[in-house]
């Protein structure tokens, strides 16, 4: 960029400027072949990484597989076991249930902060950092965090419960409070929905509540007719993010209800969520076969509620007619 | 868990909705509120009991990791004895001086080799026109949905027919071939530079390559600073990858370390909170400070992905 332009480069780039010059098809090839090659990590990766595993794990999926013997064709006995397995419907029962308490409630509670963040001013850029450190700690060290915070007779939470006369719950032992100690751990860290919130929040223009407001709209109105169309984009896009990670949920239940010594204890079943039952299918007693057709049902699951949801939001999200 | 952490469209400014709404040149003037009015005071009251809500766990989690064992459970946040001796505990149970060493490398691994291949896709994508380009990207952008669960399995297996399991090598060597979510984060950027830096360098004789290297990455610091800290963040907390792969204690990343040292002394086991309390510590403090550092482009990368769904 810095050299001395020669006479011939200044009138191809005056060219090139007036519009782009019409490319001979050498040139053209040479761009190809530059592009793919630019593309070549991600297309290696997307056969090695991507499409090969999904057609070996179909392929397994239809097989007995221990990963020492050979893989055995067993038709579709797989997916008939799993249909019957209670176990599955257990876990699914859990994945869902803990998806519809946590995924609403996280929305509600970021956008709550993020709308009382929008209204301070420059003291939010504080605030935004408090709520955004939990988020910094890692999964396994909040799990471990709240199985202390959450336990039933010396928790700090049922003990600060106690102060205004509420008897908490046993959260880690109590096989109905299981679920919603797990979710409590979750909103501990839903600082980036906040900080997603709170930036499509700003860009709301002010004039339209301004506008509104002289036209007598209440302010449940203005939330309702202003607030929530412009930042539908980003309510959609995290309620999609926010299930799709819910429904894959292992990190905080397995560090809390798995694994080591508490295998065998109790509360296993309330914390079995789908893809801890795939762990243990699969690298607990090796059945890879039927693990890798649980591993298409969760597919399965996670593109049929995405689909429904993206065909809501068709809807309700309000788009701001680019592309 | 691979992050999930699809996104869609940048930055546009948003236009107004619905029925034009006409805004009288004096409105302005009746909501005008600088400072800190006496307005903005419930707010902030709310925003206060909600930081103590957020920031208590945190002051709770320094303070039990300096308790006696029996002290653990005891509601006063400062400890009656400090035990700085839970620290040198933890060295002396656990190789943890190890798992932070391990942490470091993935991490860094992880994050360098994510960011340089993704880049160079991305660069491909907002540079380049070919043919199957918008297929190529469309995909790129379907396996943004794929779910990690999905494909652990048969990952397993290849890594284990090239004979890698027990190693490291499966944490970080997928990032060569870079990440959809971040091939999208920095084609966004690259098409945000102007165009013209490019065809004066191609004038000048410039290759390709020599576009990617010498123009476009010093001019994206900052999103590439974002996809780093993204990436090192996502590597450092991960826990069923080391669970897959890991089974020798002295290669362990923290998570996977902290898993075993909660297993031991927590739940079931001999009841050394503090101890758990003071690992979980060293695994956090890190993170806390790459934030601190690194906290502007973060949030500006958090904040450019929920725009526009």
């Amino acid at each position: 960029m810095t050299k001395t332009l020669t006479d011939k480069s200044i009138e191809r780039a005056a060219r090139s400027a007036a519009g782009r010059q019409p490319a001979g098809p050498r040139r053209n090839w040479r761009e190809i072949r530059a592009a793919y090659g630019f593309l070549s990590p991600w297309i290696i990766g997307f056969v090695v990484f991507t499409t090969a595993p999904m057609l070996i794990s179909l392929y397994l999926s239809f097989t007995d597989y221990d990963q020492i013997n050979a893989p055995n064709y067993v038709g579709t006995q797989n997916y008939q076991q799993l249909m019957s397995d209670p176990k599955v419907a257990l876990a699914l029962k859990n994945t869902l249930i803990y998806a519809v308490m946590y995924v609403p409630a996280a929305m509600a509670v970021a956008l709550g902060l993020a709308m009382v963040l929008n209204r301070v001013g420059r003291a939010a850029g504080f605030f935004r950092t408090v709520f955004y450190l939990p988020v910094m700690t890692p999964t396994v060290a909040a799990a471990a965090l709240f199985l202390l915070l959450l336990n039933g007779q010396k928790g700090l939470i049922n003990r600060s419960l106690m102060l205004i006369g509420v008897h908490g719950p046993n959260w880690t032992t109590d096989s109905a409070w299981i679920k919603p100690g797990l979710a409590l751990t979750m909103l501990w860290g839903l600082g980036g929905t906040v900080v997603i919130y709170l930036a499509a929040l700003q860009q709301v223009p002010k004039d339209l509540y301004e506008a509104a407001q002289l036209d007598g709209a209440g302010s449940f109105n203005r939330f309702r007719r202003i607030t929530l169309p412009m930042i539908s984009g980003a309510l959609f896009f995290t309620m999609i993010v926010l299930t799709i990670n819910s429904l894959q949920m292992f990190d905080q239940a397995y560090t809390m209800f798995f694994g080591g010594q508490q295998q065998s204890t109790y509360a296993n079943d309330a914390a079995l969520f789908y893809v801890i039952y795939l762990f243990q299918q699969a690298f607990g007693v090796l059945h890879m076969g039927y693990a890798s057709a649980l591993a298409w049902l969760l597919f399965g699951i996670i593109l049929l509620i995405t689909a429904v949801q993206v065909r809501l939001s068709k809807r309700f999200v309000y788009y701001e007619g680019d592309r | 868990m691979t992050a999930t952490q699809p996104v869609r469209g940048a930055g546009i400014e948003p236009e107004p909705a619905g029925e034009p709404l006409d805004v009288p040149p004096t409105a302005k003037a009746r909501t005008s509120g600088g400072g800190l009015s006496l307005r903005r005071l419930p707010y902030l009251a709310v925003l206060l009991l909600a930081s103590v809500l957020f920031l208590y766990p945190f002051l709770w989690l320094i303070s039990a990791s300096l308790k006696p064992r029996t002290e653990v459970f005891d509601n006063s946040l400062l400890p009656r004895v400090w035990r700085w001796a839970n620290y040198s505990d933890v060295w002396s149970y656990a190789p943890v001086l190890q798992w932070v060493t391990n942490s470091v490398v993935v991490a860094l691994t992880a994050a360098v080799t994510v960011t340089i291949s993704s880049a160079l896709v991305a660069f491909g994508f907002a540079y380049f026109r070919f043919p199957l380009r918008n297929l190529l990207f469309g995909l790129v952008l379907a396996t943004m949905m794929l779910p990690g669960a999905a494909t652990m399995i048969p990952v397993y297996l290849i890594w284990h027919r090239i004979g890698l399991t027990g190693t490291q090598v499966p944490l970080w060597a997928q990032n060569l071939f870079g990440s959809a979510f971040y091939i999208f984060l920095l084609r966004q950027f690259f098409l945000s530079l102007p165009r013209e830096y490019f065809e004066a360098a191609r004038v000048d004789g410039c290759s390709f390559f020599g576009l990617f290297w010498r123009i476009a990455l010093p001019l994206s610091r900052p999103a590439l600073v974002v996809v780093l800290v993204f990436e090192i963040q996502a590597s450092w907390t991960d826990l069923l990858r080391p669970l897959i792969y890991l089974q020798d204690p002295n290669l362990f990343t923290l998570p996977r370390g902290l898993k075993a040292v909660i297993d031991t002394f927590g739940n079931g086991g001999e009841q050394h909170w503090e101890i758990i309390m003071a690992a979980s510590l060293i695994a956090t403090v890190p993170l806390i400070v790459l934030f601190a550092f690194a906290q502007r482009h973060i949030m500006n990368g958090i904040a450019s992905q929920g725009r526009k769904g």
